[in-house]
This record gives structure tokens, C-alpha cells and sequence, in this order.
């Protein structure tokens, strides 16, 4: 069982009461524990369970404009006792940093809605089990499929995060997991994909038939792919995919990243920096959501955030220090952001196959090649040719690249918009990208 | 060394016990015990932007039965807590076979010394360097409009008790310093990254002023971005320079021999056992025994001792590298290849050191071999798809060749191949082996742990580089 409220909330206490005694002029301490239960099941069979329970708190205490922190797993008063003198005697030998503090008071959240984060059901090793064989035998109604590896996780967590400016709340969430990764031979080659599906509530689940199906199909439709030459091409991403181009977006115009001047972002606020139709919303409140919030990880409110509006951008994403620096108020994004999506686009998922006679469809890619100080982008890929609006044929061992700052001008979004993650886009499709191949 | 059981209400006998019943039907597993305290220190935009310390202690309890693998895991290392651990094991596995006899071999040897570097140093010392290195990379280049710096140093305690009794014990240093610093000039931005580090003190790698070196690296490579022009795209010649570079053989083919993938058959490797996968005169091994290096174990996370193990040898596959559970499976030995991120991760086969060895050529007669091509000398990070074998990296620091000479910097670009015919591709091989300078972390099943690689300069006859020039 997880730990309760008033667990957690006694040795957040305890640490600010002796942060206090020691000589911290303010500090803030978030204590956490997360159960996890998991079953792994490979080739229709228990393969590994899980189960693990994590008790972490971390302490930042400031004297004055200096700043500390420490974390741990041992919660026993021994070791906090030694844990935060330590904190306190690093803090007094830290440099002073003019922009250290503790988030204004009248920024704090006050009162905390029920977001509906926290299904009390548990669910049986057992119950995991049965789900899982269903799954695995959808999966592995094709002959072609020769290895599957599916998992089914539970995890409850809870948390209290207090501060010196009287701060002090937390709540429970939870979430439930069920994915499947599958392998597909023939005889020129062997590919990998998957499928998955993540929800608060146990009953939101998608339905294990269907997973297993889907993560088959998807896998065997990639066997014996071929590689193309290099040109410029259309490229359609994936929902799965966009929603990475999304994040680097959204890294791009962190606080921390502007304040630096490390972002191809930096001095972009009210400029177009998307084509005319694009709409970013950043929404902490949806019921049940993923990525859904009461406030951000120093404890400010969390209002909903029209990023982009008409392609042009209207907020960074600011955290009390970073918020200072620049001369800004924090909009709650300590942490990041929290249900962030694309706004769904005018056209249908077949329209946008159809608006180039050529394409290039793109499931995965690989590699880090997301550089958020220049925007050059170059990542490995695999995916589909698509011509006149049909897949023709599985493509990959090639490259895709291109700049954000370019890329984010000729975006056109389907309107197929799904939250299954805390990150969402509908299909993408953006022009004059350069593929690399033979 | 950590007494795991001083201040628990849990004695070392009765800990034995709970794990002698557990596991005495079950073919193999172990109490895993850790205890770890790190800290960074970082120096960000002219300021000591953080100064943390973390101090982490947990057990992580595993039970093998067949394929089966049941694992628990908890911070508190009390009577109540194993025992329910215990529990959540039994119930996963109702096997009646009796014990894995899988002995471990002994060493005494031990690759690194019993120290905890982030005593050996003070913080005020640290924060001196980090900025002193900040004002030397900021008085060295007006240019100069970002310096990150930071160390990170970290001492793990780590005892094994297998059923019976049998008990391990290994404490691993291991340091890092970093410094990245970003240019700007006519409005572009481009960034150097450099670091070293392994198992010994910081100052080991800090003696005579050597972080100066380190910035001067890294301001290098972002000096030269500075003037990078499009990478050009489609397939042609890469000569990879000695080193760091390595980190391709690491994604390539590392990855595809470990012995998990190759258990489950899901690895482009798993039937070439004993067949050409490279060309001849490519020999690649996997080694832990190297001292004080960043990816060196005395033991590894089950217990056996680590080893130098010969992957490839001419050309030829000869082992995959393997833990105690793979290893049973694949009716082979571990090759004490066993590791885990912390106790809260099970154990996989995992690389230490994987190195390729030096050959005959010069990089020089590689260079002068091409007519048209790119020479890659850094990398940042890379990542492989083990079922299709194909594997991709990206270039920090690279040039064009053209007509055997080494020509213009060209941009960051992604380069993707094909990991079981790359080797093979492969048509010289240098005489200048050198190691990377202990930076790499190895990502795998969401775990990290520190890996090393090394090689010499190497010519592959054909790659996709993935940039924007057509």
C-alpha cells in the first residue's frame, strides 16, 4: 500500500522544522512514495514480476540568496538528521545567486481540485496474467510474428510537496499500463514494433484483443523494407512521432533554456514562429489526463496556456528562478509542461496522405538528433513510401533531416487528435525535409 | 564498507535465512544490497547554479525459477520489509527444481582502490575550479557566450548474499567532469562538449591544471562548428578517428551480442555464432579488468568476477557477453557481464569496455584513400534497433574528404548502418587504439550504467550520412 498523507506530510515537517533550527532562512522539501506492481509475460508465458516500492524525499534549503539540496531514500530520522546539517552546512558554502528563491506566496496554488488522477482499484498479479495471455494470443495469430513481449504495470503513487512560504499539499495518482512489443520474420528480414496503453482508471484500458492485434499488424506490415535514394520529400509523422517534435518544442522555449540563450527560440515571444494554423495548448486541469496537475513542482498554480496561438508564440514556460532572471512572473512550468497538444488541424488523415503525389510515412526514429541551440534536426528512420495516398511499401536505414525553424513554417496537422499520452499531436505532415538514403 | 544490517532491526543471520528458504526451490536469485552517495556541482551562466548530495540505500531481492524471474525491491532494509518481499517472490514461483550450482569463481583482484572521492575533495576547491574554468573559457575567447561545468562523484557499496550464505562486496568510485561551452558569432550558435573521468579521485584527473586541456577541447570542437557547413546526404566512405568514436561499435554491434537478445532470438546475431560478421583483421573484445576505467568491474552485479571477453576475433563471432541467467539458459558460463543500474532494476548482460583492436594502417593512407567522403572524429550519443540490426549516431565534430584530403567542418548529422554487415564494410583498420576519456553511459530497458569504449582509426566503405545537402 502506498503511503498516506499524513505519513508524508510529518516528515516534510519534521525537515523544514530542522532545516529552521540549523539556520536555513527558508527551504522546501517533497517527500514521494511510489508502489509498482508488474507481470511480464514472453512467448504466451510468465516471463518476470515486479514489484517495487520507492520512498524518496529531497530537501533545498537557502540562507538568504544561497541555495542547497539533498536527497534520499532512507526516510529514517538518523539519517534526515545527518542529511540536512550536511544541506545546511553546503548551503552556507555555496555562492550567493541573486535570483535563489522560494516562489512568491500569492503565486501558490490555494485550492486543490480533484482531478480524477486516482483509481483506487487494485488489480491481481493473477487478473494481470489473464489480460496479458489475451493479449499475447492476439498477438501472435500470425505465423510471421515469432517472438512477443508484453508487460502490465500498476503504479500507485503519492506525494506531499511543503515549503517556508506555508505550502504544503499532495495527492495520489495513479496509472495502469499494458504494452506489447512484438518481433515478425520472413526471410529477408526482422522487425520489431510495438503498441501501448497507458490510463488513470483501470476500466480506461484498452482492451488486450486489440493491443496484441495492433501491435502484430503493425510489426509484420514493416518486413522486408527497402531502402530510397536521397531526395527532398514530404514527411508525414506518425501521431506517435509528432508529438516528439512537440516536446522539443516545448524544451526549446523553457525558462531555463531562454535565460541561457542556448534555445533557436531565445527573443521569439509575439513573433510567428509556426505556419498561420498552428494552436499549442498546454491544459493542467483535464479530467484524468496524463500529464494533469493541481500545481507544478515548487507548488505555483497551473493555469491553462494557449502557447501558440495563430503560429505565434505567447509564452515560454517559466519556473520561479528562471522567471526572475528574465524579468517574468512563473506560469507554473517547474517541471514542464503538463497535458501539452497540438490544436487538431481542417483536413482528414486520408486528405493529408493525398496532398502530395509522394510521400514518406514515418512510425519511428532514431537517435538524438534534436539540437534545440541550432534547431538542426538529423534522426534515423523507418516508416512507409506512400504515393497517391496508399502505403506502398516499408522503407528504412535511412535519415530524415532538417531545421525546427523551418520545419515548424510548413506544418499541416490532420484532425485526428487522440490523448493517449501526456504529449499529443494529431498526424503531422511537414514540407521540404531531405531524406538520406542509398 | 557498508554494514547493511547495523542500524536494522534485521540481523545478517536471520537476513540469510529469509534468503536460504526463499530461494531453496528456485534455480537461482540473491539479496542484493547498495548503498550509494553522490553529489553534483554545477556551474552554470557565470553561477553555482546547484550543489546536491544524494544518499540512496535499498535491496533489491530476486528469485529464478526456470526463465521466470521474480523481483522485489524496497528502500527499507528491515525484518518486515524482506519478509515481504519474500512473500511477493514465493507466490510468483511455485517451482520444486532445486538449486543453480553455477559456482563463482574467485578473484583477488580488484581494479580500483577502496576510495570515496567526494571526501578527497572540498567543496570550496570544487567550486574554485568550476570557476576558474569558467573565467579562463570567458578571458580565452570573446566569442564565448555559455559555459557549463560540473562534476559529478559518486561512491556505491554493493554486498550480494546468495542462498547459503555466500556474500560479496565490492565499493566503486566513480567521477566525471564535464565542461560544455556555446559560441556566438554573426548570430551563430554552435557548442563543444568535453569531459573525462572514471574510478579514481578528481584529482587523479585534474592534477596539473589538466581541466585546463578539457576546456580547451571543448572550445575547439565548438570553434570549429562555428564554421560547419551542410552535412551532405546519401551513402559514401567514413574514416572514424581512434577513440570515442568506438561508441559506433558499442551501438552496432555490442548491443546485438548480448546474450538476452540472442536467448530470445530477437537479435540480428543470434544465428552467426562462429560465422563472419566482420572483416578479417577486426578483433573486438568486451573488458572489465582494465584499471580505474569508467565501464571496469571487480565484480559485477551478480558476484563474478569480470573478465576480458574476445567478442569477435579476425572477423570471426566467438561469444556473447552473459549474465548468470542467460548464461544457464544457453548452457554456457557467465561472463561476468551481469549488471544493474541500482537495486531497483534487475540485473541484464550489459557491456563494460568494449574495445576494438589496433590493426596496421595509418589514418593518414585511410584519408588519402577517399575521394569523396566525411571523417568523423566525435560523437554525441547513439542508438540501435537490435531486431533490424540498424543502428545510427551523431557527429559532434566532423569534416568532409575530398580527393584524399580532409576538407571543410560540416554539420551535426545523423549516420545510419546496418549492424551485422557494417563490420564487414570495414576495409582498413589503424594502428593508434586509444580509449575515450571515461564519459559514456550506456542506456538500455530505461536503465543507465557507465560504459567504456575504445578504437583505432577506422575506414568504412560505405554509410548513410544523414544531412541536407543533396
Amino acid at each position: 500500500m502506498v503511503k498516506e498523507q499524513e505519513f508524508l506530510e510529518k516528515k516534510a515537517s519534521y525537515c523544514l522544522g530542522l532545516a529552521k533550527k540549523l539556520g536555513a532562512t527558508g527551504s522546501s522539501v517533497v517527500v514521494k512514495n511510489s508502489v509498482s506492481e508488474t507481470v511480464n509475460f514472453r512467448n504466451k508465458k510468465l516471463d518476470e514480476s515486479n514489484r517495487s516500492d520507492d520512498l524518496g524525499i529531497s530537501i533545498t534549503t537557502y540562507i538568504g540568496k544561497k541555495k542547497s539540496s539533498i536527497s534520499s531514500s532512507n526516510l529514517l530520522n538518523d539519517n534526515l538528521n545527518v542529511l540536512i546539517e550536511k544541506c545546511v552546512e553546503t548551503t552556507k558554502n555555496t555562492p550567493e545567486d541573486e535570483f535563489n528563491s522560494l516562489p512568491d506566496r500569492d503565486l501558490l496554488a490555494k485550492k486543490v481540485k480533484d482531478l480524477d488522477l486516482y483509481d483506487d482499484t487494485h488489480i491481481e498479479n493473477d487478473q494481470k496474467i489473464s489480460y496479458l495471455k489475451k493479449l499475447e494470443d492476439a498477438a501472435s495469430h500470425d505465423k510471421k510474428i515469432v517472438n512477443t513481449e508484453s508487460s502490465f504495470t500498476q503504479n500507485k503513487s503519492n506525494f506531499v510537496l511543503a515549503n517556508t512560504e506555508g505550502f504544503c499539499d499532495g495527492y495520489k495518482t495513479s496509472s495502469f499500463t499494458a504494452s506489447s512489443v512484438t518481433v515478425a520474420k520472413d526471410e529477408k528480414s526482422m522487425e520489431r514494433d510495438y503498441e501501448y496503453s497507458s490510463k488513470c482508471f483501470l476500466k480506461d484500458l484498452d482492451d488486450a484483443d486489440e493491443l496484441g492485434k495492433l501491435a502484430a499488424d503493425q510489426t509484420i506490415r514493416k518486413l522486408s523494407p527497402q531502402k530510397i535514394g536521397s531526395e527532398k520529400i514530404a514527411i508525414i509523422f506518425d501521431k506517435r512521432i509528432a508529438t516528439g517534435i512537440l516536446r522539443t518544442f516545448a524544451s526549446a522555449i523553457s525558462s531555463s533554456a531562454i535565460s541561457r540563450g542556448t534555445s533557436f527560440l531565445k527573443d521569439t515571444v509575439n513573433q510567428k514562429i509556426f505556419s498561420d494554423k498552428i494552436n499549442v495548448f498546454d491544459k493542467p486541469d483535464m479530467l484524468k489526463g496524463l500529464g494533469s496537475r493541481n500545481f507544478d513542482s515548487e507548488g505555483v498554480k497551473t493555469d491553462t496556456l494557449k502557447l501558440v496561438d495563430q503560429g505565434i508564440l505567447k509564452h515560454y514556460l517559466i519556473d520561479t528562478y528562471n522567471g526572475k532572471k528574465l524579468n517574468l512572473k512563473s506560469n507554473g512550468r517547474c517541471g514542464g509542461t503538463s497535458n501539452l497538444y497540438f490544436e487538431n488541424g481542417k483536413i482528414d488523415f486520408e486528405d493529408l496522405l493525398n496532398l502530395n503525389s509522394k510521400s514518406l510515412y514515418i512510425t519511428e526514429t532514431i537517435g538524438h538528433g534534436s539540437n534545440i541551440v541550432t534547431g538542426d534536426y538529423s534522426v534515423g528512420a523507418t516508416g512507409f513510401l506512400v504515393e497517391n495516398g496508399e502505403f506502398k511499401y516499408p522503407i528504412n536505414e535511412i535519415t530524415i533531416a532538417g531545421n525546427f525553424k523551418d520545419m515548424f513554417q510548413n506544418i499541416t496537422l490532420a484532425n485526428d487528435l487522440e490523448f493517449k499520452y501526456a504529449t499529443n499531436s494529431p498526424t503531422m505532415l511537414i514540407e521540404g525535409m531531405v531524406v538520406a538514403g542509398k | 564498507m557498508s554494514n547493511f544490517f547495523e542500524k536494522s532491526d534485521l540481523s545478517r543471520k536471520e537476513a540469510e535465512n529469509i534468503i536460504s528458504d526463499t530461494l531453496q526451490k528456485c534455480d537461482d536469485g540473491e539479496l542484493y544490497l547498495e548503498n550509494s552517495k553522490s553529489e553534483t556541482i554545477l556551474l552554470d551562466d557565470n553561477k553555482i547554479k546547484n550543489s546536491s548530495y544524494n544518499s540512496d540505500l535499498g535491496f533489491g531481492f530476486r528469485a529464478i525459477s526456470g526463465e521466470v524471474v521474480a523481483y522485489s525491491h524496497s528502500n527499507e532494509i528491515s525484518k518486515d520489509s524482506l519478509k515481504q518481499s519474500s512473500e511477493n517472490l514465493k507466490s510468483t514461483l511455485k517451482s520444486v527444481k532445486g538449486s543453480y550450482n553455477h559456482e563463482i569463481p574467485k578473484s583477488n583482484k580488484k581494479y580500483y582502490d577502496n576510495i570515496n572521492p567526494i571526501d578527497q575533495k572540498s567543496l570550496n576547491e570544487k567550486i574554485d575550479i568550476l570557476n576558474d574554468v569558467n573565467n579562463y573559457l570567458r578571458s580565452k575567447d570573446g566569442n564565448v557566450k555559455q559555459v557549463t561545468a560540473n562534476f559529478l562523484g559518486e561512491q556505491k557499496s554493493i554486498e550480494i548474499i546468495r542462498s547459503g550464505g555466500e556474500t560479496l562486496s565490492d565499493v566503486r568510485p566513480l567521477i566525471r567532469f564535464n565542461v560544455s561551452v556555446m559560441l556566438e558569432k554573426d548570430g551563430r550558435k554552435e557548442t563543444g562538449v568535453y569531459g573525462v573521468g572514471g574510478r579514481q579521485s578528481y584529482d587523479s584527473y585534474l592534477k596539473d591544471d589538466n581541466w585546463k586541456s578539457v576546456c580547451d577541447e571543448a572550445l575547439r570542437i565548438a570553434t570549429v562548428n562555428l564554421e560547419s557547413k551542410p552535412a551532405p546526404a546519401g551513402e559514401m566512405k567514413v574514416v572514424l578517428g581512434p577513440g570515442w568514436p568506438a561508441i559506433l561499435i558499442h551501438e552496432a554491434v555490442g548491443h546485438g551480442l548480448e546474450g538476452d537478445f540472442n536467448r530470445k532470438k530477437t537479435s540480428a546475431f543470434h544465428n552467426l555464432m562462429g560465422q563472419r560478421v566482420a572483416s578479417e583483421g577486426v578483433t573486438i573484445v568486451d573488458d572489465g579488468t582494465i584499471d580505474n576505467r569508467r565501464g571496469s568491474l571487480t565484480i559485477d552485479d551478480e558476484g563474478t568476477p569480470t573478465e576480458k571477453t574476445v567478442l569477435i576475433e579476425n572477423g570471426i563471432l566467438k561469444n556473447f557477453m552473459q549474465d548468470r541467467l542467460n548464461a544457464r539458459l544457453m548452457n554456457t558460463r557467465s561472463t561476468g557481464s551481469g549488471r544493474r543500474e541500482n537495486y531497483r532494476h534487475i540485473v541484464l548482460p550489459r557491456m563494460r569496455n568494449t574495445m576494438m583492436q589496433s590493426g596496421n594502417q595509418t589514418q593518414d593512407e585511410m584519408i588519402r584513400s577517399v575521394d569523396k567522403g566525411i571523417f568523423a572524429v566525435s560523437f554525441g550519443g547513439g542508438q540501435v534497433d537490435i531486431t533490424s540490426g540498424k543502428f545510427v549516431f551523431n557527429c559532434t565534430e566532423a569534416y568532409e574528404i575530398v580527393n584524399g584530403k580532409i576538407g571543410s567542418p560540416i554539420k551535426g548529422a545523423t549516420l545510419i548502418g546496418d549492424g551485422p554487415s557494417i563490420l564487414k564494410e570495414v576495409s582498413m583498420v589503424g594502428n593508434d587504439m586509444m580509449m575515450d576519456p571515461g564519459i559514456g553511459t550506456c542506456g538500455k530497458a530505461g536503465q543507465g550504467v557507465p560504459v567504456g569504449v575504445a578504437q583505432p582509426s577506422i575506414l568504412i566503405n560505405k554509410m548513410t550520412v544523414g544531412g541536407t545537402k543533396l
